[in-house]
């Protein structure tokens, strides 16, 4: 190894960090959560990264502080070519692991029933239902209750736990808006389920995480978070809208596409959700 | 006549058309020299036909390069695509190119390049660890590895005629469907996967029986070398886990063939199960390729440190915690497909139990080095680059078996970057050290050091360039397999930063090719005269290099775990004066050849569906091994007195 | 470092042939368990779908228990003949050896011939296996061991032509070991299969 070696890689690193913060560092969207999930999901990483590091770190010096001293080159270090075992070392590699793993373990039971994507989400504002159907290549939002449906465009009121269920009229997809919170899989004939809340108004980056095919690129949308107000006179507008949206229209825009703008529609159908569940399903038998 | 086949199927485009070009060149080429040089003959007899597990080793090792080549140029393409699509560009790839390009890349690079390298690897070494002559099935040998190249050689011929898989590299239905996927793309995927999937699988039983039926007399089980330790560890897990994807895969076929309805949509299928089942046998897979490599580290580690391994009977726990956790921890790979907080928690425990056992063997190699004297050959830099990177990679990985952290992480780049971490550092690292280490047992001289370690830098500043502006865009929200993306996401500068990480990686394997050509030139210099070139301490360096083809004159006998070792300090005949005695080698046999010919020919005519075809070959894949069955002169031997007469002739030259 | 051995010139042929067949019988022990595993996957797969008959008829509706049993008993008849056949092998008494596994061999074909029956009475009524995802499992997973069935009978005729050309060679006798081996194991699977698929369905 040449003295040269240590420095050239601290410099490629320190490279791609200025570059990745100076350039984009606001663009990081995970280290800059605005929902309470998202929040929470990264300080779950930041405490297991930090118990990681216990073991980590004396590795990376270990393993460099040994293999240079006990260079060959090195005579003066000892030299026990038969001694290749010692109960008290090994026991402490293997327990000190395993003490960090219980602690990594409660604190995985803990979170992952906390952060379930199908628990609701405790708040004193009653939650919004948005139905999702991730379509080749587009997503389609249906707000039952506000009887209005979109495309490629998603709009949530903030501070109100928005309660996801998604499904597909496609191959598998995954419903993302990282800076909201995790992802979950929209599958045909299958009801998912996500729950997820704004803390502020914005505009967020909304994707498809699993591969869908070839227009999977275009699947992505903007999530607008706003006033509660500005979300009803929203829907109220769109309710309005000249286009509407019922079973027939709906298979229409099923049909493969890719690159959709944002588009809205009045929904005159209700139960257009459980339609497009219910076509993988034969007449007779029961709704999962 | 030809079923779904028409010429229409050979018209791709110009960069099809360029690879298509490359291909049939590259075979003109090999054909044109081997005609001039008047070697098929040589070719034929010495090579091709041959059930010498060392040169099935070394077929292995040339194809999984070629097919190396293939998938890095895959990877070039995808992030100069990556590179350039932003915004209004829309790069040089049509997104059904694209997709057929990164689906070719991960099942070339697991099972074409990584899957074959570690076979090679054991064909070359684990015969020759146990001190037996040969594995316990030659034959069956020979034939695994030409049904591994049909596999290989259907997918490469998706290239020429047709298309390849556009679903990603595990296929998931409904995508992979005959209702998303009508093309022949998925079908060529299926049957490359199963015919090499065979291959694998008859591989892995030989392995098992070899190392358990065949070790040489005194030898226990913890006297085993650790890489054997570590091959028996995978080989039981493709025992295990191989007849997993093919019956998986037999079942997308019947959905797709024969209109069933497993994995469809519709008429009560469960796509979810298909899920399920591929990733049981996808997530031994990781450690049906990585074991080895650990064996391998385990080897240099100790060898370079001229010690002995430290922990030993750690270092079996550990691997035999792994090949048993391996199995239980699959559901990982899809936190987010709606499992429940219960289901979701145990898998992720699991998963983390898994780094216990690999922190245990990383601390072992630690304290070998420790009271050691290391001697800085490649073999040992690719170690320490490894424990770098898989540290960093190892602890992505624990994060990314934490439920509520996967819910962010999953699918994007930072899991592309943490496998990548994981596969190059630990399989592909591995993989060099060893072909630097026991490069001088096969061809009889040392690789070159000093390009050794420029390729090596080469790797590790490559990789770095490559995939840690990776882990940053999965932070980005950049998910994988996207062959565009919107300007304004700040993704663009790490993207290019990662297509100029390829050019380095490129440059990384260019110092191979050099460190090769090299090293063959300037043999003389580097030759082995011993037979002991590391000052080693397992009974493959007890015999000559190049390894005669008989493996061992006289079968040694094995008192304790370091055999050779212990011999050579002790002065001591590891054979204990035993008389010589005749040996009996297998005789070649071309119908390893015919067998995966007719398989490659089978797979084909099911792909395009060419029905009289597929009969044809389907009792010929029946007749041909009842032939073999009636053949009972298969053997040949090499009297006693020739044997002392040759093992005499290297015994001068020490 | 070595002293010169002497050379040892008489021939150990014998407990050569003796080591390969052990081996070769232990690598197929090796070979069932794969192959079980594949069986597991089915069985994993009829388990997840067999409710699914999508509005369609379903297991109690389909199967007819006394004829399965019919099936089952000439299927373990000729696992007990294969048996005896294996016995009569290591005796190296070749007529009674091509006795028992001709026994064997026309009650498989006996199976095969009552399960193509099924089948086909089946497809007939619309009941083919792309009817419903419950209906492809049982097909695939009741099909596969039919097509080892078919596969080991194939095998049995094959053995035949060869003990009855030659004598009961070590080579031979190591061959109807690891046949009967794979007969009797199709026998487990098929002792699993009556039970999960088609008992099953009437409890």
């Amino acid at each position: 190894m040449s003295k040269y070696t240590f420095p050239l890689l601290m410099a490629i690193l320190a490279a791609i960090g200025a570059l990745a913060f100076f350039l984009g560092g606001n663009h990081i969207v995970l280290l800059h959560p605005r929902g309470a999930i998202a929040a929470r999901e990264l300080q779950l990483m930041e405490t297991a990264v930090q118990l990681m590091l216990l073991v980590v770190v004396p590795v990376f010096i270990l393993t460099f502080g040994i293999a240079w001293h006990y260079r060959a080159e090195n005579t003066r270090a000892r030299y026990l070519p038969n001694w290749d075992h010692n109960v008290m070392e090994e026991a402490v590699w293997w327990i000190v692991p395993m003490i960090i793993i219980v602690v990594l373990a409660v604190l995985t039971w803990r979170s992952t029933h906390q952060l379930d994507p199908y628990r609701a989400i405790d708040a004193s504002t009653p939650p919004l239902t948005i139905q999702v159907v991730a379509l080749d290549w587009k997503w389609l939002f249906l707000y039952p209750a506000q009887g209005i449906a979109t495309v490629n465009y998603l709009e949530i009121p903030e501070h109100t736990p928005i309660d996801f269920e998604i499904t597909a009229d496609a191959p598998m997809n995954g419903f993302w808006i990282p800076q909201l919170g995790g992802q979950i899989m929209a599958m045909p004939g299958m009801v998912t389920h996500l729950h997820l809340i704004a803390d502020g108004p914005g505009t967020y980056l909304g994707l498809s995480s699993n591969f869908s095919g070839a227009g999977f690129a275009g699947m992505q949308f903007s999530v607008q978070a706003t006033t509660t107000s500005a979300f009803t006179s929203w829907a109220t507008r769109t309710a309005h809208a000249t286009t509407t949206l019922d079973f027939p229209t709906y298979q229409a825009l099923a049909r493969p596409s890719a690159h959709n703008p944002p588009t809205f529609y009045a929904l005159s159908d209700i139960h257009l959700y459980t339609k497009i569940v219910m076509q993988f399903m034969a007449s007779s038998s029961p709704v999962r | 006549m030809f079923g779904k086949l028409t010429f229409a199927a050979v018209e791709q485009g110009p960069i099809v058309l360029v690879a298509q070009l490359f291909i049939l060149f590259g075979a003109v080429a090999v054909i044109g020299l081997l005609t001039y040089f008047k070697r098929w003959r040589w070719l034929w007899k010495e090579w091709l036909t041959s059930l010498d597990a060392k040169k099935i080793g070394v077929m292995y090792i040339i194809v999984a390069l070629v097919m190396l080549f293939r998938g890095f140029t895959d990877a070039a393409m995808m992030r100069t695509q990556q590179a350039l699509s932003v915004g209004a560009s829309h790069g040089f790839l049509e997104p059904h190119h694209f997709e057929q390009v990164f689906t070719a890349h991960g099942v070339i690079m697991i099972f074409f390049v990584a899957m074959p390298l570690m076979f090679g690897l054991l064909n070359l070494v684990v015969p020759l660890q146990i001190g037996t002559r040969d594995v316990a099935f030659p034959f069956l040998n020979s034939l695994s590895f030409w049904l591994f190249v049909a596999g290989a050689s259907l997918a490469m011929l998706s290239l020429v005629i047709g298309q390849f898989a556009a679903t990603g590299w595990l296929a998931y239905p409904p995508l992979s469907e005959l209702a998303y996927s009508p093309g022949v793309g998925v079908d060529y995927y299926i049957w490359s996967l199963q015919i090499s999937g065979i291959g694998t699988l008859l591989a892995g039983i030989n392995f098992v029986v070899t190392i358990l039926k065949k070790r040489a007399p005194g030898m226990t089980l913890m006297r085993m070398p650790i890489f054997v330790w570590t091959a028996l560890a995978s080989m039981m897990l493709v025992v295990v886990s191989f007849p997993v994807l093919t019956a998986t895969l037999g079942l997308l076929f019947l959905d797709r063939f024969g209109a069933m309805h497993f994995f469809t949509s519709s008429f009560g299928g469960n796509m979810m199960m298909y899920v399920n089942l591929i990733w049981t046998w996808g997530h031994p897979e990781v450690y049906i390729l990585v074991l080895p490599a650990f064996g391998v580290f385990s080897e240099v580690v100790s060898t370079f440190s001229q010690k002995r391994l430290f922990g030993y009977t750690s270092m079996v726990g550990a691997t035999m915690a792994i090949t048993i956790l391996s199995f239980v921890v699959w559901l990982h790979h899809f936190f987010t497909m709606g499992a429940g907080a219960d289901v979701n928690s145990f898998f992720g425990i699991m998963t983390m139990i898994i780094a216990i056992p690999t922190g245990v063997k990383v601390f072992n190699w630690l304290f070998t080095m420790y009271r050691g004297r290391v001697l800085f050959k490649t073999p040992l830099l690719w170690f320490l680059g490894f424990v770098a990177l898989f540290t960093v990679g190892g602890m992505a990985g624990v994060l990314l078996a934490v439920p509520g952290a996967d819910f962010e992480l999953h699918n994007s780049l930072f899991l592309v970057a943490h496998f990548h971490t994981m596969i190059i550092s630990g399989v592909l690292f591995g993989d060099f050290a060893a072909l630097t280490y026991w490069f001088p047992k096969i061809f009889g001289f040392r690789l070159n050091e000093v390009w050794g370690r420029r390729a090596f830098w080469g790797w590790v500043v490559g990789f770095m360039l490559a995939f840690i502006p990776l882990y940053i865009l999965g932070f980005m929200g950049a998910t994988r397999r996207l062959d565009h993306y919107p300007a304004g996401l700040g993704w663009h500068p790490l993207f290019i930063v990662a297509a100029i990480g390829v050019v380095v990686l490129a440059l990384g394997g260019l110092f191979q090719v050099v460190q090769f050509i090299k090293s063959i030139r300037e043999r003389a210099q580097t030759m082995d005269t011993t037979g002991d070139p590391w000052n080693a301490r397992t009974l493959e360096w007890s015999v000559s290099s190049p390894a005669p083809f008989y493996n061992f004159a006289r079968i040694p006998h094995v008192h304790s775990r370091d055999a050779f070792w212990e011999a050579k300090h002790e002065k001591i005949d590891l054979a204990e004066n035993e008389p010589y005695t005749d040996i009996h080698l297998p005789k070649n046999t071309g119908m390893g050849i015919y067998i995966a010919a007719t398989a490659l020919v089978f797979g084909f005519a099911m792909v395009w569906q060419i029905m009289w075809l597929v009969v044809l070959t389907g009792i010929a894949l029946v007749v041909l091994p009842v032939i073999r069955s009636f053949d009972e002169d298969l053997e040949y031997t090499i009297p006693a007195a020739e044997v002392a007469r040759l093992d005499a002739a290297h015994a001068s030259t020490i | 470092m070595k002293s010169t051995p002497v050379l040892l010139t008489e021939s150990n042929d014998l407990t050569h042939t003796h080591e390969q067949s052990d081996t070769a019988v232990f690598g197929f022990w090796i070979y069932i368990m794969s192959d079980t595993i594949i069986f597991a996957c089915l069985f994993a797969t009829y388990a997840v779908l067999h409710n699914n008959t999508f509005g369609g008829p379903g297991a109690r509706e389909l199967f007819n228990l006394p004829f399965v049993l019919t099936e089952t008993l000439i299927l373990l008849t000729s696992s007990f003949t294969a048996g005896l056949g294996i016995l009569a092998a290591h005796r190296r008494n070749k007529p009674q050896v091509l006795g028992w596994f001709i026994a064997s061999l026309v009650l498989g074909l006996s199976f095969l011939a009552l399960e193509f029956h099924e089948f086909s009475a089946l497809i007939h009524a619309g009941h083919g296996p792309s009817t419903s995802a419950f209906l492809s499992a049982y097909f695939v997973l009741v099909g596969t061991h039919g097509l080892h069935v078919a596969i080991g009978a194939l095998w049995m005729v094959l053995l035949l032509v060869q003990v009855a050309r030659k004598a009961l060679t070590e080579t031979n006798v190591r061959r109807l070991t690891m046949l009967s081996l794979f007969w009797h194991f199709l026998d487990v699977i098929w002792i699993l299969i009556f039970t999960i698929v088609y008992l099953m369905a009437f409890v």
